[in-house]
Parts: structure tokens; C-alpha cells; sequence
């Protein structure tokens, strides 16, 4: 098969065509280094690794020759630089982890390479995790492949796993994993045109993947479909002894769970989701996907999430909190980057100031302020009540519906620099994402339609704990009905 | 609310972030402005709500108390910027 060819399968596909001895994990790994070196404009990649992938490939070959395939043998994927990576450079889009290579490997990377997964790379993110649009990595924004027909700007591809969904969009990658904190795995997905996962919080290991703020980070697979971002999400899933919030039940089969249909499903629809200022297209898809799922047997239900509101400013004094307390490891000591000073204090100080781009000690600063004597209950104590109310919000929807569905995000892609004045501004883009961060709710983000200026648009079912098979489900039926089959701008191979 | 230099330096210490005294107007006006927007949280009606720290089951779990991990000395401070006779260094801090 001819590069483009090869480049053009989703996962599943190139999955059978690998177990039918079409092609060879090395030609289609190949095929992927190449897709990855062509697709470099975009920055998607902070560390390819293209040598250590044709290593990983042969491996594969060998086992898929035997007769003894794995789950993802001989799947080129790339990987969010959050998660450690044995003798890997891993960045955190960060200045302060300059050369840090990881002595072990983070729990979730370690299962997908059990499962046969070859590593294309490490792919770029906003600092820390910590954005919307992939501009405040220390390597440079991320381009998205996508762009308003036109209008020759550069578009961010959303964040903070923007890398992943550049990657996976521009065919520079098969599937990645990404994280999410409060939308930074669906997001991107809604503005690269791709899938993206964000499943319960527990079921996925947040063992080695660089901490920002722990009680929201999700570890989640992100793909060209539905069904690739369930293959993914079996391989990344289980009990994990070695993360105490990791939780000890069983992990379905996700594949499997598409067959079922969604004949008599209940999908909330929550009224507090339409919000000021939210392009009527963006609600008229919404609209268009709850047609979409009741024509396919389920039951639309509107539904109230009353503290809905509330959700954004108390994720910012969480996520911040934690934060502040999760950031404080980098001082110089042990890792990364250091700046020497007359004291200890001093280089503290120095290298903490040089180490960390502007959003970085933006929120550490203002996480530092919210957890400090004085202000403790009225902002930290006070945003976990909220939370607790915002999870109340889901528990009394999800005993009267299985699903809720919402668009991802308020917006479509926007250009790069175009919203870096005003942080709160760039903050609203979460707007939709945040609530299933703080209840800890799967959600997934999946293309359904294109933007009057050409743009993909994404939209979220959010379901409950542990239950990623009806969210899956459902959005397989989203995905199928849509039938997104527009391609950016750029992609690897070309477009035909 | 609005936080003047002053509280910002003394965060930035706190936080052992180093500011030059000409980001510390900037700074505070933004953070000011974030602070301002998260006050509507107090619209909300908490009282009797517990907070809330984790979606996690809330009891850890327990496991026996037994070495599981170590004698990695070489690879752990193979990352350190210095290490000396098998430690971190750092900058004196006893005379």
C-alpha cells in the first residue's frame, strides 16, 4: 500500500489490515515517521522518535508473524509529553524540565506498550497543561492542521492535549493520549475535528503523568473515531496499586460495548447550557444531535444542572490550589532546570522565575493566594462546597436519564494570539468541560458538523461513573449520523 | 477583590517566585481581575454543604507495609542539575 493509503486507515482498520498481513508494523510505522517529519510545520511534536518506533514496530512484526498479535500490535500512537517515558526527554511543555529523562515509565504508556502500541513521539501541550489553545508551551504553539477556508491565519487546536489532536488530525499519528483537567482532551478533539475521551475519574492511571492539579486530572485516549478511542481506552484502563485514587473494578470491553444500540436511552439535555453569547449554529447542532439520537431510538429529556454557573470559577480555585501545591516540586533540587543564586532561597526563587512561562506562575500565584492564611475558607473551602453541589447536580440528573448531551465548547477554533489579552476570556472556553472534571463524570467530545467559516465542531455526551460503554454507545451513534468526513487543510500524504 | 503590590510580592514569596518590582503592577491587576470574577461564587447557598476534595472512593487504600521500591540512587539523581558522592547539592545553608 502507498504511504497515503496507509495514512488514510483509522486504527481499527489498520489493526485488521496488519492482522491480514497486508501491510507490516515496519511499512506502516515508516509510513507514520514520514507523516510525522512532513507534518512538522505544525509543532505537534516536541521529541519524535522515530528509531525507537521502528525498534517497537519489528517487535510487533515479530509477534503479529507468529500468530501472536496483541491488542495494538504495531499501532504507531503518539504521547501527550505529560507522561513519563523511560530514558525518554519529557517536557511538560516546560522550561523547568529541561532534560529531565524519566526513570520509569508512567502506568498508562506501560500498558499501551504491553499492548503492542509503537511510540511515534511526544507530542506538545500547553505549559503544565495548564490552557486552551497550546500557546504557552515552552516549545512554541501548536498549529492546527485546519484552517478557515480564505482566511490564511494560523489556528490554535485548542489545549491543553493540542499536540495530540494536531497530531492525530493532520494524520501525523494514529491515535494519542491526552489528559484532562477541565477540557483538555475534548476540547481540542471539538476543534481538531477528532474523538477525545475523557473517562471517570480512577478508571485511567495518573501514575507518571506530570501532576497540575490531582483531584481533576484525567489521563484519556484521543482518535479519528469512536471505536479507535475505545480500543485505545481498553488498553489504557485498570487498577493501578500504584495510584491511590485509581479505582479496583473491572474493565469492560469498550469495542464491544458499541454493538448495543440506544433503542429507549434517556439523553438529558440540560438547559443552563445555553449560555449568552453562543453562535446560534453551535446551538442549532446541538438541537440537531438530540434529532439525531432520537431518530436512533432514544428518548431526549430536558433536565436542570442549576449550579452549571458556578463550575468555572470554582474549578479555577481548585485546579489552581492544587496546583500551587503540585508545582512547588520544582525548586532545582532534583531535576530539570536550575539557576544558581548566593542562597537557597535565592535559587529557588531564580529558577522558579526563569522555569515557568507566564500562565504557569500566573495560577501558582493566584493558587498560592487562595490556600494562604486568611483566605482558605472563604475561596478553597468555599469552591469545594460548589463542587460538591455541582456533583449533586449529576447525581439527581443521571437517576432520571443515562446520558446528557451539550456542544463541547462555546466556540470554534480561533487563531493563534487572537485571545491571549484576557485570561478569563481564554478560561470560558472550558465552560462546558469543567462540571464532568469536578463530578469526575466520563464525557467525550465527538465531531458532528462544520462551522458556517468551515471549522470542525464538536459535540459532548457526558455520562455516568464508570460507565463509558453507554457514552461510547452514544456517541457512535453521533458519529455515524453526522458522517464527519471533512478533512483539514493539512494532511500527511496529501488530501486525495 | 482588588490586591495591591505589596500582596503580590508577598505571594510571589511565598510561591519562591522571583518578580522584578515592574511586574508586580501588571500582576496585580490581573489577578485582581480573576479574583473579581470568582466572587460569584458566594452567590452560591452553601451552607451546610460538605466540601468536597476528591470524585475518588474517600477511605485510601491500605497495603502492607513492606519495601516495594528503592536502591535506585544512580537513576534518580542521574536527573539533578548537581549531585555529588551520591547526593543533590545545593547551595550552603548552614555556615
Amino acid at each position: 500500500m502507498s504511504d497515503p493509503a496507509l495514512l488514510a486507515l483509522n486504527l481499527a482498520e489498520a489493526r485488521d489490515g496488519l492482522a491480514r498481513k497486508l501491510f507490516s508494523a515496519r511499512e506502516l510505522t515508516a509510513a507514520y515517521n514520514d507523516a510525522v517529519a512532513e507534518a512538522k510545520p505544525l509543532n505537534a511534536y516536541i521529541t519524535p522518535t522515530p528509531e525507537h518506533a521502528l525498534a517497537m514496530a519489528d517487535a510487533a512484526d515479530e509477534r503479529l508473524a507468529l500468530g501472536q498479535a496483541l491488542p495494538l500490535d504495531g499501532i504507531p500512537i503518539a504521547i501527550k509529553d505529560l507522561f513519563c517515558t523511560k530514558d525518554i526527554l519529557t517536557t511538560a511543555g516546560s522550561h523547568i524540565l529541561d532534560g529531565f529523562h524519566p526513570p520509569y515509565e508512567s502506568t498508562v504508556t506501560e500498558k499501551l506498550w504491553q499492548a503492542g502500541a509503537v511510540m511515534l513521539g511526544k507530542t506538545n501541550l500547553d505549559e503544565f497543561a495548564m490552557g486552551s489553545s497550546n500557546t504557552t508551551s515552552w516549545y512554541g504553539p501548536v498549529e492546527n492542521p485546519w484552517r478557515k477556508p480564505g482566511d490564511n491565519r494560523p489556528l490554535v487546536p485548542g489545549g491543553s492535549s493540542g499536540g495530540s489532536a494536531a497530531a492525530i488530525a493532520a494524520r501525523a499519528a494514529l491515535a494519542a493520549t491526552g489528559t484532562d483537567t477541565g477540557g483538555s482532551i475534548r476540547q481540542p478533539a471539538s476543534f481538531c475535528g477528532i474523538v477525545g475521551l475523557k473517562p471517570t475519574y480512577g478508571r485511567c492511571s495518573r501514575r507518571g503523568v506530570v501532576a497540575y492539579a490531582s483531584s481533576l486530572d484525567h489521563p484519556g485516549p484521543m482518535g479519528r473515531t469512536v471505536r479507535d478511542v475505545a480500543i485505545m481506552l481498553g488498553a489504557m484502563a485498570g487498577h493501578d496499586p500504584r495510584d491511590s485514587t485509581s479505582a479496583p473494578v473491572p474493565v469492560p470491553d469498550y469495542e464491544k460495548a458499541l454493538d448495543g444500540g440506544i433503542r429507549g436511552l434517556r439523553v438529558g439535555i440540560p438547559r443552563e447550557y445555553r449560555v449568552d453569547g453562543m453562535p446560534d449554529e453551535i446551538e442549532a447542532l446541538w438541537q440537531q444531535g438530540v434529532e439525531w439520537l432520537r431518530e436512533s431510538g432514544a428518548e431526549p429529556v430536558e433536565i436542570s444542572l442549576p449550579m452549571t454557573k458556578y463550575a468555572l470559577p470554582a474549578y479555577y480555585i481548585i485546579a489552581l490550589a492544587e496546583a500551587s501545591s503540585n508545582l512547588a516540586r520544582y525548586d532545582g533540587v532534583r531535576f530539570g532546570l536550575r539557576v544558581d543564586g548566593d542562597s537557597l532561597e535565592e535559587m529557588y526563587e531564580l529558577t522558579r522565575a526563569a522555569g515557568f512561562g507566564a500562565e504557569v506562575r500566573r495560577r501558582v500565584l493566584i493558587g498560592t493566594y487562595v490556600l494562604s492564611a486568611g483566605y482558605y475558607d472563604a475561596y478553597y473551602l468555599k469552591a469545594q462546597r460548589v463542587r460538591t453541589l455541582i456533583a449533586r447536580d449529576f447525581a439527581r440528573a443521571f437517576e432520571r436519564v443515562d446520558c446528557i448531551l451539550t456542544p463541547t465548547s462555546p466556540s470554534t477554533a480561533f487563531a493563534i494570539g487572537e485571545k491571549s489579552g484576557d485570561p478569563i476570556e481564554m478560561y470560558l472556553n472550558d465552560v462546558f468541560t469543567v462540571p464532568a472534571n469536578l463530578a469526575g463524570v466520563p464525557a467525550i467530545s465527538v465531531p458532528a458538523g462544520l462551522s458556517g467559516d468551515g471549522l470542525p465542531l464538536g459535540l459532548q455526551i457526558i455520562g455516568r461513573a464508570f460507565d463509558e460503554e453507554t457514552v461510547l454507545r452514544a456517541a457512535e451513534v453521533v458519529e455515524r449520523a453526522a458522517q464527519f468526513r471533512h478533512l483539514p487543510g493539512f494532511v500527511a500524504g496529501g488530501r486525495s | 477583590m482588588a490586591l495591591d503590590k505589596a500582596t503580590v510580592a508577598h505571594i510571589a514569596s511565598l510561591a519562591r517566585i522571583r518578580l522584578a518590582e515592574a511586574e508586580l503592577e501588571p500582576l496585580a491587576n490581573e489577578l485582581s481581575r480573576i479574583l473579581d470574577w470568582v466572587e460569584q461564587l458566594n452567590e452560591a447557598e452553601t451552607s451546610g454543604v460538605p466540601p468536597m476534595a476528591s470524585a475518588a472512593a474517600a477511605r485510601l487504600p491500605m497495603r502492607d507495609d513492606a519495601v516495594t521500591d528503592g536502591g535506585r540512587r544512580e537513576a534518580i539523581l542521574g536527573n539533578a542539575p548537581r549531585a555529588e558522592r551520591g547526593f543533590f547539592t545545593v547551595p550552603k545553608v548552614v555556615e
